[in-house]
């Protein structure tokens, strides 16, 4: 098996996936396979460090990051479902040991092999269409280090589009920020809450009836929001791997599971 | 110096329940966010443009001394006087000096940030010299007693109904019955009150965009031409301008020119550029017989060199609080100091301490439309992260939280301790918000919970299902 036609690919499955919505790293999973990959999820991995690089803990950031330098440096590209882990791991862990010469090139050619799930399957395996049904009326909110990190924007809207029964409208400010910043959305409650409030105007104004994006911590902020304005009846949220891989039996994020029930 | 920078999220709440300032921050997204872009738009070489304007910047903030050596020289040569000034105090002495000496008895204004950064009204209405601010947005503010809430348009959280009132309430000398519905009547009413002024002032006072090394020149750029009045009606014209806003040559200052109004108003160029080299010289129609420069440094140098030197490349257009989502909901004045939105979130605490403005590097979403739209490219959530560092190794940030992020910490660098407590603890969560799936609230997550739900977890987490899996 050449390596080009079938990579080794790791999964990093994020802390919130890895927590809250399993079903999304099943679904990157089943994707990244659909593309070629070999696909392999290293046990020793917790988080990409946000929370302390974001947090001005520089040091602990860094102690996570080497980790990840340990854990992922024997595959051939490493695969985030989130633009926020993957701007992290690609643009700010190389950042985190400009001034350390011996882990530089390391925290490099990491970056260098690290990509969001997403822009992955699309710019690097030349992914133009999945195999996929959903009768929805989908918009799509462009997560904020996805869009301006990793220039993420056109792809995921490439692929819904071969999507069976799914059409795409857009929502206006589908750029602007939902509020969500991490920690920012507890530690400045008032604000974010101004700010989503505003995104879910937006999203309820385009009538469509299913909310996708790239990230769930974007997502469940989104989700939360619509859910506690009335709008949850009408408008369903999903992370887009799981459109994208045709896996949408499970509950919306958010909702019960009522099949299990029965 | 008005700074509530500390009480921050008290402000923003406040502003966040002020009717009318919502209304007008509305007006900032719909006014400024459009224009912006279709300028760029139409300009290919926009991009290039930025990149040209902060190589230009970084190259003279590498060689600052130099240039500013050359600046003084160049100016002293066209017969200008330089004041160096190195804090607040100093700057509003030169000027109170000036008034005195000549027996001043008002002064009209540019808009200047420097002087609101340095107090400069204050102090001069105190030595018994009236500040008369002349751009048609100071004016407003000045009237009702204000400080801006934006660095280009400092009235931008009055709204026009406001405007007018306030003129009724001042300009009584005027027949009550006048018609003052349209903006251009505001902007008539306003100009035929000032015109009285630029002619009985003492002293001109203007701020700067740009020094020319070269030629020891200052430039303002306008809308109105009011600063033109400022600086050739009376007979002294005061310059104040801080360190940064020297630039090597004229060629220079026309590159970065070419993205200063696009990115701030979404002109091709402002109406009024406005270039001043010394007092006026024998044969020249008007101008002013002293020109005075004050170079206020306060706090700047010490940034050279640190990792917020490119803080230094800022050329004020305010397209940053312009794209702000943090800005839009709170308005200017929240940030409780001189510069707002995110240039002042990473400036602010440079001027007054991280100790005091500590909240503004915080309150940011680090969304990064603030540095996709600088003209200088200046990294903006990048340099709030730096002071969020400066915070943490002070131990300034809030102790619980500290106390959070290292609980977090240690079982994120213990991956088999991090996988038991998430499966233990999304199991106990997936089993509590099973039946609705999300939750209106749970302890610890008031801040989360008082404004909307939280989805629940499905159980098992996915490193626990991923070890089930059945295998093929
Ligand atoms: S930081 Fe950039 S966008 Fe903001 S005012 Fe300065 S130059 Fe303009």
């Amino acid at each position: 098996m050449s390596a080009a036609k079938h990579p080794r690919v790791a999964l990093f499955v994020t802390c919130l996936v890895d927590m809250f919505r399993p079903s999304v790293g099943f679904a990157a999973v089943k994707l990244l396979e659909e593309a070629g990959c070999v696909v392999d999820v290293p046990a020793g991995q917790t988080c990409c460090g946000q929370p302390a690089f974001n947090s001005g803990d520089r040091a602990t950031a860094r102690a996570i990051a080497t980790r990840i330098l340990d854990t992922f440096e024997a595959y051939d590209y490493v695969v985030a479902p989130s633009g926020s882990c993957g701007g992290m791991l690609k643009s700010h862990v190389p950042e985190l040991f400009a001034d350390d010469p011996m882990q530089a090139a390391r925290a490099n050619a990491f970056a260098a092999k690290t990509f969001e799930l997403v822009s992955f399957l699309t710019d690097v395996r030349g992914m133009r269409e999945v195999n996929a049904s959903l009768a929805a009326t989908a918009t799509y909110h462009d997560s904020c280090s996805g869009l301006r990190e990793l220039g993420i924007k056109r792809q995921p809207r490439a692929l819904l589009k071969s999507v069976t029964g799914l059409s795409l409208t857009e929502m206006g400010d589908s750029e602007v920020c939902c509020g969500f910043g991490g920690t920012f959305c507890v530690k400045y409650s008032d604000i974010s809450n101004k700010i989503v409030g505003k995104k879910a105007e937006d999203i309820a104004a385009t009538g469509a009836d299913l909310l996708l994006a790239g990230d769930m911590g974007c997502l469940m902020n989104m989700a939360g929001k619509l859910q506690r304005e009335g709008y949850g009846e009408r408008i369903k949220v999903r992370h887009v791997a799981e459109v994208l891989a045709g896996m949408t039996d499970g509950p919306p994020i958010g909702e019960a599971d009522h099949g299990a029930e029965n | 110096m008005f700074l509530t920078t500390e009480t921050f999220k008290e402000n923003a709440v406040e502003a966040l329940g002020n009717e009318q300032l919502q209304r007008a921050m509305h007006n900032v997204e719909a006014g400024f966010i459009g224009k912006r872009k279709a300028a760029a738009d139409r300009l290919p070489e926009f991009d290039q443009l930025r990149a040209n304007a902060r190589d230009i910047k970084n190259h003279t903030l590498a060689h600052l001394d130099l240039y500013l050596e050359a600046y003084e020289a160049n100016l002293t040569a066209a017969g200008g006087l330089l004041h160096f000034a190195r804090n607040s105090e100093e700057a509003r002495s030169v000027v109170l000096d000036i008034c005195k000496r000549v027996n001043a008895r008002t002064v009209t204004k540019g808009k200047s940030m420097i002087s609101e950064e340095i107090n400069l009204n204050e102090a001069l209405s105190a030595a018994g010299v009236d500040p008369i601010e002349t751009d048609l947005g100071e004016y407003i503010i000045q009237l009702r007693g204000e400080h801006p809430s934006h660095i280009i348009a400092p009235a931008v959280h009055v709204l026009k109904e406001q405007v007018e009132a306030d003129f009724r309430r001042v300009h009584t000398h005027l027949a009550p019955e006048r018609n003052l519905d349209e903006p251009e009547s505001l902007l008539g009413e306003a100009r035929a009150v000032l015109r009285d002024k630029f002619l009985k002032s003492d002293i001109g006072v203007t701020g700067a965009n740009f020094l020319i090394a070269e030629t020891g020149t200052s430039i303002i750029v306008t809308n109105e031409g009011n600063g033109d009045l400022t600086q050739t009606l009376p007979r002294i014209h005061i310059v104040i301008a801080s360190i940064e806003k020297l630039v090597p040559t004229l060629d220079d200052v026309s590159q970065i020119l070419r993205v200063l109004a696009r990115s701030a108003t979404g002109q091709d160029f402002s109406v009024y550029t406005t270039l001043s080299t010394g007092p006026r010289r024998p044969g020249d129609p008007d101008g002013p017989e002293e020109y005075h420069v004050i170079l206020l440094d306060n706090g700047r140098s010490s940034m050279l060199g640190s990792e917020f030197q490119d803080m230094l490349r800022c050329i004020r257009c305010g397209a940053c609080m312009n794209h702000c989502p943090v800005y839009h909901a709170v308005g200017g004045h929240a940030y409780g100091s001189v510069y707002p939105g995110p240039m002042g979130a990473v400036l602010t605490p440079s001027l007054f301490g991280v100790d005091k403005a500590g909240h503004l590097p915080n309150a940011s979403t680090f969304c990064g439309r603030c540095e996709s739209v600088c003209p200088m490219m200046i990294p903006l959530p990048k340099m709030m992260r730096h002071w969020r560092e400066r915070e943490f190794e002070r131990n300034l940030s809030p102790a619980t939280f500290r106390a959070g992020l290292s609980v977090w910490a240690f079982f994120a660098t213990r991956p088999w301790l991090y996988h038991l407590a998430t499966r233990i603890g999304m199991l106990v969560l997936g089993f509590a918000g099973k039946a609705r799936g999300r939750f209106s609230w749970l302890p610890l997550a008031g801040g989360w919970t008082k404004y909307r739900d939280l989805p629940a977890p499905a159980g098992a987490t996915f490193q626990a299902a991923w070890a089930k899996r059945p295998r093929t």
